[in-house]
């Protein structure tokens, strides 16, 4: 699974992409751990704006840079998250650890965009 | 009832095979038509699952057989059952509670049980430590 790192000063972010599961989460926790510790950035952001699929490892994987970051004293934020990912990211409550930016994707439907909406007023 | 439609599918319980089960059993879904985000419901159910059999019956660095079968009913139905013959859970009720998890390394967020439930209609999980597991899932795919 392919992962884009983008490091400044202060900032690392991790473009995350395609299917999101067990198999591959240590992979990408791997290459993200070793640019944050070596930055040591007082922010992660995690884009999982092109990421097409993701199950409960997506939450470990949240969590475990939650904590990881916590310890050097940075903070995750994550962002580009829609559809089936923000179903997965509300059920685990993942919301009250990590700042979480939805995505606003210009080539998503009309309707579903509707559909985002209602769901957000559920909340 | 009887169903319209079956299938079955043995494989190892490699991580990789993660990916295939769950585009598997969505294939096998597709003449019920469903919407994406049921399609995703049904994948990352399964995708829970198989994980399960992998991670904790199995544990990893050792191999065992997964063993799925699907079942297509004529009211719409898709039935999963998702099998192995790993080392089983003592106490499923406690297993099955939000957060649990076996491995509490933080890697793991123990939320596999809930998201089978909550995206599936109908989960139903029966053990015998020492003997396997097995997941039986449930959707009901709406006609539009």
């Amino acid at each position: 699974m392919p992962l884009i790192l983008n490091i400044s000063d202060n900032v690392v972010c991790a473009r995350l992409s395609g299917e999101i599961d067990h198999h591959g989460a240590k992979a990408l926790r791997e290459q993200i751990d070793s640019a944050a510790e070596r930055v040591r950035p007082e922010l992660l952001e995690l884009d999982f704006s092109a990421v097409t699929f993701m199950d409960s490892s997506g939450i470990g994987l949240i969590m475990g840079r939650c904590r990881l970051m916590e310890s050097l004293g940075g903070r995750v934020r994550v962002s580009g998250v829609s559809g089936q990912l923000g179903k997965v990211l509300r059920l685990s409550g993942i919301d009250r650890v990590a700042a979480i930016d939805r995505a606003e994707s210009p080539a998503r439907s009309k309707k579903d965009q509707e559909r985002r909406r209602a769901d957000e007023t559920d909340q | 009832m009887r169903p319209i439609n079956e299938m079955q599918l043995t494989f190892e319980s490699r991580s990789a095979n993660e990916a295939f089960a769950r585009t598997a059993v969505a294939a096998f879904a597709a003449p019920l038509d469903p919407r994406m985000d049921e399609l995703c419901d049904i994948k990352t159910a399964v995708s829970e699952a198989v994980t399960n059999c992998i991670v904790h019956a199995y544990g990893e660095g050792s191999l065992g057989k997964i063993y799925i079968s699907a079942k297509l009913f004529p009211d719409r139905r898709l039935r999963i059952k998702i099998r192995d013959c790993g080392c089983g859970i003592e106490d499923v009720k406690r297993a099955m509670e939000p957060a649990f998890t076996g491995f509490p390394d933080g890697e793991r967020a123990g939320l596999g049980f809930s998201i089978m439930q909550s995206f599936m209609d109908r989960v139903r999980v029966s053990s015998r430590p020492g003997r396997g597991t097995s997941v039986i899932m449930e959707k009901r795919i709406p006609e539009r």
